[in-house]
């Protein structure tokens, strides 16, 4: 520890924010260095995706499931569906659970940060992984050979179904972070996403589950998932599933409102 | 501030000098934290004002926020962050914000600066979290127990770099249980107990104030039931006479040749011997026990 004092008029107050967009940018920088730090997260944001694909792929063969498109063309765009899942909920809603636990709102609740800025840089951190699980699963997918022809339209309709589905699932993950015990909070977050991961169409077409089939689709996971099945495979803007997204957005934005505690 | 049915901190008023460093002084519970979150703006009052550079802390939070520093007593960095990255960051958040190399080196924290926080000793992440108080240049910093659980020569560090922001004219509330904190840095005390104020002043005036001074009386047996009371007696109105247990007085007043023969003799009269007789300035730990009647260390 240095004990000469630093020339006088050092700590001379000159207090100020920083430029808004850069206060953004730097929480956002924050946020995906820290998300892509961490083991667990990284294991869900990229491992298990692509170890779904793969496996699925090369499991479909095996046991002759049937899917007229192709195994690597249906279930890529339901291993994104999953991926933007994994990030937008599970991973935002453990971080922001620790968060509130280690005081980090709290304090950043004191910096010249606003809770806009906040919220910006998280939406930030989010797009910033699923570009690099877009990457990274549409290589491995394009390895396998997917084949994708979605035209503009669809391309468009998969863009929007991913912003969308990011919007629904980050609010709801941020209702849940804001509402539950930082245990609590990981303990359901992935439990949540384990039981839509089996059950809640993301992966596989809703058509594949049979009676309950049509009801998967209002879930956020299964409209995700159609969503982006509709926009890569067939080249169509997903209006139903789009709807359902804007719908659940809509009540995870009150829910968070409404319940989030920052401390 | 009510919590439940606890009311933390009840009709306190006070009022802090710019360039200063003002001390909240109390024991655990007394309401400091609770007291100076309510000037962060992280809490209401049910009841009252507070300004802070003439700002409403909860109204006029973005104005205010950029203009102040705060240390939070624990916490406040993600556990996987590493220590100068954190500072970094808070300091990319302001305008005009110190070199954060120099307040590395200057607060020794360059040795874990690529320690994740959560492998930081509690000392190094004190620190941190005061680092993190003055990066961004801010006038008005408010500190809750800097130096708790710092060992000797982080508390120097930490002291003197409170006073060189001073001398650069920040202000500075800090809160505290440590009397030698209060006494070495303070140009203004407030002690506070059950979120009360109980006194003002200059450290000077809280102890030499009305030239008293203090005497220890430490005996070898308890004292006989009703000894304190009858030494008051025998003392008179000048002199006050704490029981700080059965075996042991603080008696508070002129310490002069009259005091010390009363006190011999009423050793003589109840058969009790001294183990050890001190004559002393008053402290801020014998103000507080005169105030309140209990001790302040926690």
């Amino acid at each position: 520890m240095s004990t000469s004092p630093v020339p006088s008029g050092t700590f001379t107050p000159r207090p100020g924010a920083a430029p808004f967009h850069k206060q953004v940018l730097a929480q956002t920088r924050m946020e995906t260095r820290l998300l892509l730090r961490n083991g667990e997260q990284l294991l869900l944001a990229l491992v298990i995706p692509v170890i779904v694909l793969v496996g699925g792929v090369l499991a479909a063969g095996r046991v002759g499931l049937d899917f007229p498109a192709g195994a690597v063309n249906t279930l890529t765009p339901g291993v994104l569906a999953l991926a933007v899942m994994s990030t937008s909920f599970t991973s935002l809603a453990i971080a922001t659970g620790f968060e509130r636990r280690y005081g980090v709102l709290k304090r950043l609740g004191a910096s010249p940060l606003p809770r806009s800025g906040l919220l910006l840089g998280k939406v930030g951190a989010l797009l910033a992984v699923e570009v690099l699980q877009v990457v990274v699963i549409g290589v491995v997918a394009l390895l396998l050979g997917w084949s994708p022809s979605p035209g503009l339209v669809g391309l468009l309709g998969g863009a929007l179904v991913m912003l969308l589905g990011t919007a629904a699932f980050a609010s709801l993950g941020l209702a849940l972070a804001g509402a539950l015990r930082a245990e609590a909070t990981l303990a359901a977050a992935n439990l949540v996403y384990l039981l839509l991961m089996a059950g809640g169409a993301v992966v596989i077409p809703s058509t594949s589950y049979g009676a309950v089939g049509p009801l998967l689709e209002l879930l956020p996971s299964g409209a995700l998932g159609n969503g982006l099945r509709a926009a890569l495979m067939d080249g169509t803007l997903p209006v139903v599933p789009l709807l359902v997204l804007a719908a659940w957005a809509a009540v995870g934005t009150l829910l968070t409102s409404r319940t989030f505690k920052w401390e | 501030m009510r919590y439940g049915d606890t009311l933390a901190v009840d009709g306190l008023s006070l009022e802090v000098a710019r360039e200063s460093i003002t001390a909240v002084l109390g024991p655990n519970g007394a309401g400091k934290t609770t007291t100076l979150e309510t000037c962060e703006g992280y809490r209401r009052p049910q009841q009252g004002s507070v300004r802070v550079l003439g700002l409403d802390p909860q109204r006029d939070r973005r104005d205010l926020l950029p203009r102040i520093g705060v240390m939070l007593q624990s916490g406040g960095a993600w556990s996987g962050v590493r220590a100068v990255e954190m500072l970094r960051h808070i300091a990319s958040l302001h305008a005009h914000p110190l070199d954060v190399d120099m307040l590395v080196e200057r607060l020794g924290l360059d040795s874990c600066g690529r320690t994740p926080y959560r492998r930081l000793s509690g000392g190094q992440q004190q620190r941190l979290a005061l680092a993190m108080a003055v990066v961004g240049r801010p006038e008005l910093v408010f500190v809750d127990e800097p130096t708790a659980g710092m060992d000797p020569q982080a508390r120097r560090a930490t002291w003197e770099l409170l006073e060189e922001l001073r001398a650069d004219g920040v202000t500075i509330v800090l809160t505290t249980h440590y009397m030698d904190e209060a006494e070495r840095l303070a140009d203004t005390i407030h002690v506070i107990d059950h979120g009360r104020l109980i006194a003002t002043g200059t450290p000077f005036d809280l102890t030499r104030g009305a030239g008293h001074s203090t005497i220890r009386l430490v005996v070898t047996e308890p004292f006989p039931a009703g000894a304190p009371e009858s030494l008051q007696q025998a003392l008179g109105p000048l002199t006050e006479v704490h029981a700080i247990n059965d075996q042991s007085l603080l008696i508070t007043g002129p310490a002069d040749a009259t005091t010390l023969a009363t006190v011999s003799a009423w050793c003589e009269a109840h058969g009790v011997l001294p183990e050890s007789l001190s004559l002393g300035q008053r402290t801020l730990e014998d103000v507080f026990l005169q105030l309140t009647g209990r001790e302040l260390s926690a």
